[in-house]
């Protein structure tokens, strides 16, 4: 893994001389290997301030690790990760959470039999002030609800009752439910990883709104779709993973549905499409 | 949209109506309530029928027989939450009796012999603990190992005998006081007493919410930065000292520490569990539940003796209720899993 090989197709990304944006967030050679699976190789990764990053790939090309690896749920064996040009390395979800990056996981990362509000705040539960909450540990429930009621509204997610379990909500509210909670505490950015997998037109449209919704805050977002109609509609740019790494940076406005295909399937070079530079566009 | 499911697909319903329904479809999800009109029935047939059970004197008695189990119970409500099971909890306490009773018949301080029986709960629930989390074992078959290990251990120690004890602090439990011509022990004032504890502890501190989130859904409990392993470990220690206190009340009850005794008290903690609408799959349930399901055990014995029913029927109609409450809990799992 040769730096300077790398350093060529990266130079538009890099802050000083080239005069580009300083990625919010960025990645070198990482790699992941499980037993004999290697599930990434010297995979590289830009995210820009306020852009939509659509990741694209095959089933398996390794898109799930690499964004795990990037939230501090996976530890990468090798290479390392940028936060705003800060040198980060994550030991844990938390950790990435309390630098305000925020994930929904590809498998619904929300307990079905908890209710709404105790979903958007497990983990980080808010305690009553005084001996309530310092000697008797008590949880301050009002105040989560109220505070979720109001996340959900500002991002016009209408669900009747926060009280509500969150089995007992179609499968877009559900999905609504952990976009929110990510958009909620998500400082930096947001990382989704194949948010509408399982969901129907109309809620995939809900979602969709809801990841517009979160981008017009200035928030740069990461999502992971095998949607191509619903990747060139939302993203700024297309990282093209395949095999592990990132083969492209794609522009939507550059390229067609049947290029990015192209590369994901390994029947175009990248290069003859131009598509090398990670910075293939300004974010809008 | 949310009410879909029980909706009649003609008219739409009335804003006052819809809100009825969402009433009734949150009591319907809340759990205790089958269990509380199982209770219910089970006392109002049992006083039609017979004209012992509605006494004063049975209503103590039945309170008194189920202080023991209920103790196990509660630790085993944690655990099951958690998507674990103890099958070791009643030779566990057993230990601990045999360890507060032979400390004093061998002349020793009685407070120490308290404090050496907890520990020796303690640590045999850490133990299971350690295993389930640190190696990744099954529950079941760690429990079931530790059962083996910790029965064969009682007896050793007791060296196939049973200790009678004398000591009042040991017997403590089983004193207590007569309101209104039933004799309450103060055994069942700390029955209550822990009950409302852990009930507050699940229900009302964030460690609760993630006791439900790790046995409902671990990875999205680990992946919100739960620490999962520690959550876990913390119920099987939380159970062991509770096993401990099973075992001192268990003193109070019968002063004489057996190492034959409660061999059937694990599977009865599990059914009080079960009857009580706790999933057996983990993360939906209620210690308010494990509480009605060993009252439902109780009064269900207590009550079929005094029918003059025989003892084997009782094990039947307790083992139908088992049955009947994990299929609700399969059926309910099902409908939310839709
Ligand atoms: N925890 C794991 N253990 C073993 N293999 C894994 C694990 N996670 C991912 N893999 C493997 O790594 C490869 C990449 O997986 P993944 O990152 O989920 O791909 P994608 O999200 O692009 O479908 C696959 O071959 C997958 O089977
Ligand atoms: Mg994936």
């Amino acid at each position: 893994m040769s730096e300077r090989e790398r350093g060529r197709r990266q130079s538009t990304a890099a802050p000083g001389p080239s005069g580009g944006p300083t990625p919010v967030l960025e990645a070198r050679g990482l790699s992941k290997s499980y037993g004999h699976v290697e599930a990434m190789v010297d995979a590289d990764f830009d995210l820009l301030p306020g852009e939509v990053l659509a990741v694209v790939g095959d089933n398996g090309a390794g898109k799930s690790t690499l964004i795990k690896a990037l939230s501090g749920a996976v530890a990468p064996d090798r290479g390392e990760i940028r936060l705003d040009g800060e040198r980060v390395s994550f030991r844990s979800p938390i950790e990435a959470r309390a630098r305000g990056i925020e994930t929904v996981y590809q498998d619904l990362a929300v307990a079905p039999a908890l209710d709404i509000a105790s979903n958007l705040f497990l983990g980080r539960e808010i305690r009553r002030s005084g001996v309530l909450g310092s000697v008797f540990r008590m949880v301050d429930a009002a105040a989560m609800r109220a505070e979720a009621q109001h996340q959900l509204d500002a991002l016009g997610v209408r669900i009747p009752d926060v009280r509500q379990p969150v089995e007992s909500l179609s499968g877009g509210q559900r999905q609504s439910v952990a976009v929110a909670r990510a958009a909620a505490f998500g400082t930096r950015l947001v990382i989704m990883d194949e948010p509408t997998a399982a969901l129907g037109v109309r809620e995939s449209g809900m979602v969709l709104d809801l990841i517009r919704r979160i981008s017009a805050r200035g928030l740069p977002v990461v999502l992971i779709s095998h949607n191509m109609p619903q990747v060139f509609d939302i993203a700024d740019r297309i990282h093209v993973h395949r095999l592990g790494r990132r083969a492209a940076v794609l522009n939507p406005r550059d390229h067609t549905m049947n290029d990015v295909v192209a590369v994901m399937t390994g029947a175009a070079d990248p290069e003859s499409l131009g598509g090398g530079t990670p910075a293939a566009r300004e974010p809008r | 949209m949310t009410t879909t499911a029980t909706d009649p697909p003609t008219t739409p319903p009335a804003p006052a109506d819809s809100a009825r329904r969402e009433a009734l479809g949150r009591a319907l999800r809340t759990p205790v309530l089958g269990p509380l009109a199982a209770l219910v029935v089970a006392v109002v047939i049992f006083s039609v029928t017979t004209d012992t059970f509605a006494t004063a004197g049975n209503a103590s008695l039945v309170l008194q027989q189920s202080i023991v189990i209920g103790t196990l119970a509660l630790g085993q409500t944690l655990i099951i939450l958690t998507a674990g099971i103890d099958l070791a909890n009643g030779a566990i306490a057993v230990l601990g009796t045999l360890v507060m009773a032979k400390h004093v018949v061998g002349g020793g301080d009685p407070l120490t012999a308290l404090l050496l029986g907890v520990v020796a709960t303690v640590v045999l629930g850490t133990v299971s603990g350690v295993l389930v989390t640190r190696l990744g074992l099954p529950p079941f078959i760690v429990t079931l190992g530790m059962l083996t290990v910790t029965f064969a251990l009682a007896r050793l120690y007791a060296e196939s005998r049973s200790y009678p004890v004398g000591d009042q602090l040991l017997r403590f439990w089983g004193q207590g006081t007569t309101v209104a011509g039933v004799r309450l022990t103060w055994g069942t004032f700390l029955l209550i007493g822990i009950f409302a504890v852990f009930w507050y502890a699940l229900s009302r501190t964030a460690w609760g919410r993630h006791v439900y989130a790790v046995g409902n859904a671990p990875e999205a409990a680990r992946l919100t930065g739960i620490k999962t392993r520690r959550t876990i470990l913390s119920v099987y220690v939380a159970a062991g000292a509770l096993y401990g206190l099973a075992a001192w009340q268990a003193l109070g009850r019968i002063p004489n520490a057996d190492p034959n005794a409660y061999q059937t008290a694990n599977l009865d903690s599990i059914t009080a569990v079960v009857i009580g609408g706790t999933s057996l799959f983990g993360g939906r349930g209620s210690v308010v539940g494990t509480l009605i399901g060993t009252l439902i055990v109780g009064v269900l014995r207590s009550g079929l003796t005094q029918a003059g029913i025989d003892n084997l029927y009782q094990d039947v109609a307790t083992g139908i209720l088992v049955i009947v409450a994990v299929s609700l809990d399969q059926a309910s799992r099902r409908r939310a899993a839709r």
